[in-house]
């Protein structure tokens, strides 16, 4: 009898073509359903754009790689949603990019923590968390009290937001998409975070965290 | 999911299972040409190949985990399809609180044919905790307040959520109030504890006073006058001097610096009188009070804990400055 499969042990390009198409499988099965699902692309009905002040601080909070200790992603389960509230949902995150769920959680989740403390008090927290939490191992962020603002690329943040959003945003009566930004905000965008400290950027961010599920 | 990513779901899966078990049989096949257990005729340093099938335990469990596949998803359900137990992890797709109220009371009914976990463990949770917080809620704050297990109920929800700010002895720190002892923003009774938590509180908020004070010389003349009403000795003439320009502090912290809470009004404004200071009481930290202003914010946590375990916290708050 004559094995053919001879054919795909013995030419690594075959092998190749062969492997990758088994393997992609789980993923056409699993991931390219949601990118057309409603969970995944309707935003919640409270869902709100960043102030360009809150997308400043949230470049500033990738930056200084927040979500490696701190994830934004509360899961079903009633020993989470005792301690931060409702679980999240995927409507919450539509207009993320990058999604900022992290995977680990050596501090607390931050999905919610947005009005659970004062601007006061991340401000202390921030400069010296042990001022506040003796117990806390989270490195000190003087730098932010001192880091100034220029704004000189906030307006193109938002424009880029508004071109990655453009198919899932809200949508008025027509149908079509909103745009998270009008461009009197996007021209105004410098001005608003122009001097602002890197601080009152990452606490305006901290501070939104978390309302959009009403 | 709409019908087209259902099929496509369903025929990816399906199509795969029955890959697998084709894929399985085939290889299974004897395709050497020698028959099973000989030598396959060659050798290469002493070591001869023999034509060996597939162990029969490796390709018996293959067969296993395939059919396995098929229980699976005919207890949780595949594409639209939720199989027969009805099984979901949690109501992903809510839009808003409502909704996922709406969601989880309708799965939650008996015959709804559907099994959503997370719910089922809240159900289950509320079901036992639920009439200890309702018995709690139905008793003062006074006489919660000299109930050892209560207490305890409200240290651990004080220490999860409030320990944050108020330290997790509820002494507090630099700009966050001490709980502890018997000097209140807002007021040390019950009704003032709880309404504080339920609703949270603004400061009317100190401005900064440097400019009404006609710069540095002023706001050091004030920062005397406040300092020696505590009874520490100051300069007699910056006080004395600070003590005409006072009369603008008044209005929030009173003729006497005694505080909006002596005058009973919800403003905030500390007591200047007592020498506990919020902010810090050396001359530089008063200065600086007084020069740039302050503004303290406690968060309303109505909504995040709800008024029963709030008022089990404000038994506890209250019970610590009692004697």
């Amino acid at each position: 009898m004559k094995n053919s499969h001879e054919k795909v042990e013995k030419h690594v390009g075959w092998f190749f073509l062969v492997t990758v198409l088994a393997i992609s499988i789980g993923g056409l099965v699993e991931i390219t359903p949601l990118f057309f699902q409603k969970e995944t692309t309707v935003p919640v009905d409270n869902l709100k754009p960043y102030t360009a002040l809150q997308m400043e601080g949230r470049d500033i909070y990738i930056r200084e790689g927040c979500s490696n200790c701190h994830s934004q992603m509360i899961r079903p389960f009633r020993a989470e949603t005792e301690r931060y509230g409702h679980y999240s949902v995927a409507g919450e995150h539509v207009w993320e990019h990058p999604f900022l769920w992290g995977s680990k959680r050596t501090g607390p989740d931050l999905a919610r923590v947005g009005g659970r403390y004062s601007d006061d008090w991340h401000i202390a927290h921030l400069t010296d968390p042990r001022s506040v939490v003796p117990e806390s191992n989270m490195p000190a962020y003087r730098w932010l009290n001192e880091n100034v603002l220029d704004g000189e690329l906030t307006g193109k943040k938002l424009e880029t937001f508004n071109w990655l959003t453009r198919n899932r945003s809200h949508k008025d009566e027509q149908g079509n998409s909103i745009p998270l930004y009008t461009q009197a905000e996007i021209d105004g965008a410098k001005d608003a975070v122009k001097g602002k400290t890197e601080m009152e950027a990452l606490v305006a961010y901290l501070q939104s965290l978390g309302h959009a599920l009403k | 999911m709409s019908s087209f990513w259902n099929i496509w779901v369903w025929v990816l899966t399906l199509g795969t299972l029955v890959g697998c078990y084709i894929l399985l049989r085939w290889c299974l096949k004897n395709f050497a040409g020698v028959k099973e257990g000989e030598s396959m005729g060659h050798t290469f340093d002493g070591i001869e190949e023999l034509n060996n099938p597939l162990p029969k335990w490796w390709s018996t469990f293959f067969l296993l985990t395939i059919i396995w596949a098929f229980v699976y998803i005919a207890m949780y359900g595949l594409g639209n399809w939720t199989g027969l137990l009805g099984w979901k992890s949690s109501n992903q797709g809510v839009l808003n609180i409502a909704e996922s109220k709406a969601k989880t009371a309708k799965y939650l009914a008996k015959d709804s044919g559907v099994l959503v976990q997370y719910d089922r463990e809240v159900a289950a949770a509320d079901a036992k905790f639920g009439p200890i917080f309702e018995a709690y809620a139905a008793r003062s704050i006074e006489d919660l307040a000299t109930d050892s297990e209560a207490l305890k109920v409200g240290q651990r929800l004080f220490i999860q959520n409030c320990a944050q700010c108020h330290g997790s002895d509820a002494h507090g720190t630099t700009g966050f109030p001490n709980l502890a002892d018997k000097d209140w923003l807002y007021g040390g009774t019950p009704e003032a504890i709880k309404e504080s938590i339920m609703n949270g509180r603004i400061a009317a908020g100190m401005m900064a006073w440097e400019g009404a004070l006609g710069g540095d010389q002023g706001v050091k003349e004030v920062a005397a006058y406040v300092i020696s009403l505590s009874g520490r000795s100051v300069d007699p003439e910056l006080a004395k001097a600070g003590q005409a320009k006072f009369g603008m502090c008044a209005a929030c912290h009173g003729p006497e610096g005694q505080g909006s809470l002596a005058l009973g009004l919800p403003l905030g404004a500390p007591n200047l009188t007592d020498n506990i200071w919020l902010y810090g009481g050396s001359q530089r930290a008063i200065e600086e009070s007084i020069r740039n202003g302050r503004a303290g914010v406690m968060p309303p946590w109505k909504d995040i804990l709800g008024e029963e375990k709030v008022h089990v916290i404000s038994a506890y708050v209250y019970s610590l400055s009692q004697d």
